[in-house]
């Protein structure tokens, strides 16, 4: 269904009963799309089943053919017509409808959505794409590529594709087709006449990619430009194939320069977890390292297929790959490792949310609010500020958050005073204490705080032959690295056989560790 | 008029949404495809992620192979389920598409496993395919299982049930309007907690509260049970009448019945009297979704003044809506079931002003300039009874409110 509403002049026939309908409900709300997706499901009920369906189909395609004429057409089963005996390839086939048929084997008991919407792009290629055609003679022309890979419902595709094609456009690349999003079937059967191929999201175009590499001779870009430095490696890797000159495009993003202004600087080393699609997790694993400074401590992908580029990947920043869909498993290593950013899907967003942590969406699936009305690709450059923004504001926030637990015996900051942007589990905003009214020149934004749980090694630790003397300076120690240091302190003492930790331990930890 | 085609509608499972929040101690376990766990994961929304009660035992393609396996797969995870939740006490199977094409036995998968976890755990089956039941249907397939095994009522007083599950907020006003009225002994189908279901026997008079409780009360009626005819509970009018219903049964009088009503009806009345001059004479047109539609339509046309064009229902249940049906207007389109095309077709030749439909369609049609209620908020809402009459009725002035204030 994904690449059908992508596309422009297909149609999806879908054999399947009363109810499969909720699937529109995908690209009409999260997608907000104005159109209903071009699928007719042949909705049988129990009283069809029998020898009834195999005609439902059959009337089910020839009707949805007469009202809307599609220059192509996809007939498939879904997983309970997968069950019944009826055959949607053979009937399409002898039906005699006079466009292109493309009969799907999506095996629903064994695959998932992604592998699905990749088969159904490479069939439709395969079916579509002209054999014949070659690019013309590069002579007097721009070089021209393929854009392979958007799709409907895709995370940003929208904007990503915007944003790759500005950036070809700069470098002097002409874009042949971009699809599935927003190609006909005629598009797709130009495809041969393209220089070469970009492919954009591996998980939806890299059969196609390999189908056109062998069979036009199409070289394949795999860069998957997401961040700063892999959009340069991107840039090179076009240039290189369409002999163009890529410093035209080299011009950079916001990126580089906020991450090393000393504002940045309390993010190095945060550490971070990673989980999404696999193109989306091995491409933020490399911005977080890489471009922000940050320590990848755990990376993985819900997507089986691609496991094997997670494992490389996760080798690249010594971590143990997570492949799986089972979200309690997510939970569970996101608990074990207590990053302090988590990278996810929606559903990371609600874990770390459980675990206030803080959080950003990096890839599908998400609700509506991912997609947005602003511009806001992860790809290219604009992409890279888009990253930037997106990762570091709930770090900001949360550091935010620590400076008002510090604070909370200030009355500026009083404990019953409200919700702060986290929202959870805040309370409204009222005067707790009859404390003076804020005189009217002191017109600063409402500071509130929720009650935020002491980060774990903050908190008072009982069994320890601490002395009150060195308690009491650990804790004229700034709060940011308090943890830090009483865990020094009480490993230090541990090595030397120190029972009770004095202000000397204290000190002489200090010196120990000191670089 | 009577349709056949492409259905858009929900299929039955999408009933445990709101059933597991209202039977607090009961699990769903739907038996189905990956399909199933998405259309309930994309309907829940949020709820995914709270630990709910419902879950989905995925099929795969070993499954296939044989029944015993299958069979086997299936007490492997509902014991591993009670383990995990052993506050459950009640356990529903919820059969899907595809265990029903597959023929997996899901009754007698219930009976068995009510033997093992017996004395702690109940066990029963229903199905929320959708090839056999449509959105609301899902909640009459579970609470008609449920029938059979409610207690014997053997009480020589007249009781009276409460059917379908409503909001608890809303099922506190009724009980006490009932108690006020002098109605005495009043249960509610479903009951909040599974150990607190009511009895049933030939001294139970029933309501429906929802119109689309079909097979539930036949089950009732099979245990003697006798249903009270009434226009169902929403408007001044609708809650009248229902609530009337029951006096006249239990034989109150009439002026005490006027008497204790009264306060509420006139509230109902003014909160209706909000929407009422921007919904009067507007024409209203109802695509097929939970069999509400019929009882709505008539709401609005006898207390709003609005015209209904087509009332479509999935499902139409002619003697529970008898009485509906007598007081919608003349001229009114009924239709049963669908062919989603053609009745769009009709949609955008009358261009009513306002379309209740589905979340699938309501985007599509807003873009064509036609302005809509999207109608599964009508289930998810408290709607029933006096007090939230007003409520009801601003759920469809709002979008035509939207519609004048924007200049976008």
């Amino acid at each position: 269904m994904r690449i059908a509403t992508a596309m422009e002049g297909v149609h999806y026939v879908l054999h399947a009963p009363q109810g499969d309908t909720y699937a529109d409900l995908l690209f009409t709300m999260i997608e907000r799309r104005g159109k209903r997706p071009p699928v007719t499901y042949t909705t049988f009920q129990a009283r069809d089943l029998g020898k009834d369906t195999a005609e439902l189909f059959q009337t089910a395609t020839r009707e949805a053919y007469a009202r809307f004429k599609p220059q192509a057409m996809l007939v498939g089963a879904s997983c309970t017509a997968e069950l019944i005996q009826d055959d949607p390839a053979g009937m399409a086939q002898t039906m005699g409808l006079p466009c292109p048929v493309v009969a799907l084997e999506l095996p629903s008991y064994q695959r998932k959505e992604n592998w699905g919407a990749a088969e159904t792009f490479y069939q439709l290629v395969r079916t579509l794409a002209d054999k014949d055609i070659r690019p013309t003679p590069r002579e007097g022309r721009r070089p021209r590529a393929n854009l392979l890979g958007p799709t409907a419902l895709g995370f940003r595709h929208r904007d990503d594709v915007i944003e790759i094609t500005r950036l070809l456009t700069t470098l002097g690349v002409e874009v042949n087709v971009a699809a599935p999003l927003g190609a006909t079937p005629a598009d797709l059967a130009r495809l041969g006449t393209a220089d070469f191929n970009i492919c954009l999201y591996p998980e939806i175009a890299d059969t196609a990619c390999r189908w056109l590499e062998k069979t036009f001779g199409q070289k394949t870009v795999r860069t998957v430009p997401i961040g700063h430095a892999a959009t340069r490696d991107f840039i090179a890797e076009v240039a290189a194939l369409a002999g163009v000159d890529a410093s035209a495009a080299l011009d950079t993003s916001n990126l580089p320069w906020w991450s090393r202004s000393v504002d940045s600087t309390y993010l190095t080393g945060k550490r971070v977890f990673i989980f999404g699609d696999a193109t989306h997790a091995i491409a933020a694993a490399r911005v977080a390292r890489d471009e922000l400074g940050f320590e990848v401590v755990g990376l993985g992908c819900y997507n089986r297929e691609f496991a094997r580029d997670i494992r490389d990947a996760a080798k690249l920043y010594g971590v143990e790959p997570l492949i799986t869909d089972d979200y309690l498993a997510v939970e569970e290593a996101i608990q074990a490792l207590q990053p302090e950013l988590v990278l996810g899907t929606q559903m990371e967003r609600h874990i770390a949310k459980r675990l206030r942590i803080p959080c950003a969406v990096i890839s599908a699936p998400v609700h509506v609010q991912d997609f947005p009305a602003r511009y806001s690709p992860q790809m290219g450059f604009e992409g890279a500020n888009v990253l930037f923004d997106t990762w570091v504001h709930p770090l900001v926030m949360g550091l935010e958050e620590h400076l008002l637990t510090m604070f909370r015996d200030d009355f500026e900051f009083s404990d019953a005073s409200g919700a702060s942007h986290l929202g959870h589990g805040s309370a409204p905003a009222v005067q707790r204490h009859a404390q003076p009214e804020p005189t009217p020149h002191n017109d600063a934004p409402l500071k509130v705080e929720v009650a935020v749980s002491e980060p774990i090694h903050d908190l008072p630790v009982a069994a320890t032959g601490w002395s009150s003397e060195a308690e009491k300076e650990l804790l004229k120690i700034p709060f940011f690295v308090r943890g830090k240091a009483r865990r020094n302190t009480e490993r230090y003492a541990s090595e030397q056989g120190i029972a009770a930790i004095t202000l000397d331990t204290l000190y002489d930890a200090k010196a120990h560790y000191a670089r | 008029m009577r349709e056949r085609g492409q259905r858009e509608v929900f299929c039955g499972l999408t009933g445990i949404i709101w059933l597991h929040r209202k039977v607090q101690d009961a699990f769903f376990l739907v038996v189905g495809s990956r399909t199933c766990a998405h259309l309930l994961q994309s309907a829940a929304g949020v709820m995914v992620f709270a630990e709910p009660r419902f879950g989905t035992a995925i099929i795969e393609e070993r499954d296939l192979a044989g029944m015993a396996d299958c069979n086997e797969e299936l007490d492997r995870v509902v014991d591993r389920l009670l383990t995990r939740r052993p506050d459950i006490k009640l356990l529903f199977l919820v059969g899907s598409c595809p265990s029903e094409v597959i023929k997996l036995d899901l009754s007698r998968a219930a009976a068995r496993l009510s033997v093992k976890h017996a004395g702690v755990t109940k066990i029963l089956n229903y199905s929320g395919s959708g090839i056999e039941t449509t959105f609301t249907e899902g909640e009459d397939a579970c609470l008609a299982a449920l029938v059979p095994d409610l207690a014997d009522d053997t009480s020589d007083l007249m009781s009276l049930m409460i059917v379908g599950a409503l909001p608890d907020v809303v099922e506190d006003q009724f009980l006490r309007l009932f108690a006020e009225l002098g109605i005495t002994t009043v249960h509610s189908l479903p009951a909040r907690r599974a150990g607190a279901m009511p009895p049933v026997g030939p001294n139970t008079r029933f309501l429906l509260a929802q119109p689309f409780l079909g097979e539930t009360a036949r089950a009732l009626e099979d245990r003697g049970a006798v249903r009270l005819d009434a226009l169902f509970p929403f408007g001044a009018e609708g809650t009248t009448n229902w609530l009337h219903a029951a006096a006249t049964a239990f034989g109150i009088d009439e002026m005490h019945f006027r008497r204790v009503i009264a306060p509420g009806r006139e509230r109902a009345k003014r909160a209706i009297a909000h929407s009422a001059e921007r919904l009067a004479g507007k024409r209203i047109t109802f695509l097929p979704d939970s069999q509400l539609e019929v009882p709505l339509a008539r709401f609005l046309a006898t207390e709003l003044g609005m015209q209904p064009v087509e009332v479509g229902t999935p499902y139409l249940h002619r003697r529970h809506l008898a009485q509906e049906l007598a007081l919608l207007p003349a001229g009114t389109i009924i239709s049963e079931g669908q062919d989603v095309d053609r009745q769009l077709d009709r949609v955008r030749a009358a261009r009513p002003d306002l379309t209740v439909c589905g979340l699938g369609l309501a985007n599509p049609l807003e873009s064509e300039g036609l302005t809509t209620k999207w109608a599964i908020e009508l289930v998810f809402s408290p709607i029933h009874g006096f007090d939230q009459a007003g409520d009801l009725a601003e759920l469809f002035a709002r979008p035509l409110r939207r519609r004048d204030v924007l200049k976008v």
